[in-house]
């Protein structure tokens, strides 16, 4: 039965591709549960320094710093994309590409130069292909992001904006909606805008100390960082959510597959029989 | 009742506290403050060190932070600790070596990359050879 045996190896095969994919779905599931509760904890520090900030802007300072004033766009705009390290993540990673490329375009056609950083290995390799003036990258940030990695990718975009050599900086996230849903999101960063705090509104201001440029660089610098950090770990259960659908269809296809190739498996083994029999009947009614 | 003071501190990986307060002590950059309600708006840099807060039963709880910003609002104290030691010569070292990090990935024809191209430039010489052998079957030889 040379057929039977070709399928019972597919069939074999495909088991423990089987296998494999729901070892990972499981693991996404687990890292995903994870990732969500980092992203809550990272909540309360971007809601603060935003509350901090909206007072600021509410505040009449004597000093108005750069991130915070209107700019146009004169030389160049700068991109920070975040991405995921590894793949096998459904389309998770290409849709913010595309999303991603479409807005470079845009400022492309404007005829602005376009910086770049990226954040994550597909990133990396993605803009390496396509051709893009990266000037900052880091990669690896592992399940557990920390804002110390960040701190200097981040830095060298804002020394970018400083030097006047970008005039707008967003950042490239997916954005997590749900386990089933996560849409890539362009987000302005800089100049700062729309930050609205509707009370507070008689004349004040803070007292600084040392002096207001000094505290308002580290502020904002600060307010810069968490949300990119923000933005990353949000990628991340972007991640963990995406792979876990993937892997689950990947899981159900292979079952599905398993299926009809054990029904054909079964047919070509009665045929076999079948034909046997006949062959032995036949053989008896000649004697 | 004694006046009482709203705290939140806060890094950027977690909530460390937030409640109610008479006083709050944090090391300023300026030298250590002591902050009672109702204070004017301040906004300051802090200094790695101890932040302590008296509660409303009057003990002390005490956290250590790795410097960070400060803001006062009459009826609100804000601490955003830092998670990393900062110096502006180590956010200039960091800086510096995502920026080194990106030339060399440029520099530096990575497997991936290399891989990629490799698969193409086999394709296209699978198919070239491909209609080399269709051509010469067509010619009978």
């Amino acid at each position: 039965m040379a057929v039977g045996k070709e399928i019972r190896t597919k069939i074999k095969s495909v088991k423990s591709t089987q296998k494999i994919t729901r070892a990972m779905e499981m693991v996404a599931a687990s890292k995903m549960r994870k990732a969500q509760e980092r992203m809550a904890a990272a909540r309360p520090y971007a809601h603060k320094i935003r509350n901090v900030i909206s007072h600021l802007s509410q505040a009449h300072p004597e000093y108005k710093h750069p991130y915070l004033q209107h700019r146009e766009v004169r030389k160049g705009v700068g991109f920070i994309v975040i991405s995921s390290d590894r793949g096998l993540c459904g389309g998770l990673n290409s849709n913010m590409f595309k999303a991603t490329v479409r807005a470079m375009r845009e400022w492309n056609d404007k005829g602005v130069k376009i910086e770049l950083c990226t954040i994550g290995a597909k990133a990396n390799a993605f803009f390496k292909r396509l051709g893009g003036n990266v000037i900052a990258q880091t990669s690896h940030l592992g399940d557990g992001p920390q804002v110390s990695e960040l701190i200097g990718v981040v830095k060298v975009m804002l020394d970018a904006y400083d030097q006047g050599q970008i005039d707008r900086l967003f950042v490239v996230y997916n954005e997590f909606v749900n386990t089933m849903t996560q849409r890539p999101n362009v987000e302005q960063l800089l100049p700062i805008h729309g930050i609205d705090d509707p009370q507070l509104k008689h004349h004040w201001d803070y007292l600084y100390e040392p002096d207001a440029k000094d505290v308002l660089d580290g502020l904002l610098m600060r307010y810069i960082e968490s949300l990119v950090y923000q933005g990353v770990v949000e990628n991340l259960s972007s991640e963990q959510a995406a792979r876990m659908v993937a892997m689950k269809s990947a899981s159900d296809n292979a079952g599905d597959l398993i299926g009809d190739l054990q029904l054909a498996y079964n047919k070509a083994r009665q045929a076999a029989i079948t034909q046997e029999l006949s062959e032995i009947v036949a053989g008896a009614a000649a004697v | 009742m004694a006046m009482t003071v709203h705290v939140d501190i806060v890094s950027a990986e977690e909530e460390i506290f937030s409640g109610l307060a008479r006083m709050v002590f944090a090391p300023g950059v300026m030298g250590e403050l002591g902050i009672m309600p109702r204070h004017a708006p301040l906004l300051t840099r802090l200094k790695p060190g101890e932040v302590r807060v008296l509660n409303l039963e009057g003990e002390e709880e005490s956290f250590y932070v790795s410097g960070g910003i400060l803001e006062i609002q009459p009826h609100s104290i804000t601490i955003l600790s830092d998670t990393a030691h900062r110096a502006k010569d180590l956010d200039e070292a960091a800086a510096l070596e995502a920026k080194h990090h990106a030339e060399q990935k440029l520099q530096e024809q990575s497997s991936e990359f290399d891989y990629a191209q490799a698969q193409t430039e086999l394709a296209e010489a699978m198919a070239q050879l491909q209609t080399i052998q269709k051509m010469r079957k067509k010619l009978g030889r």
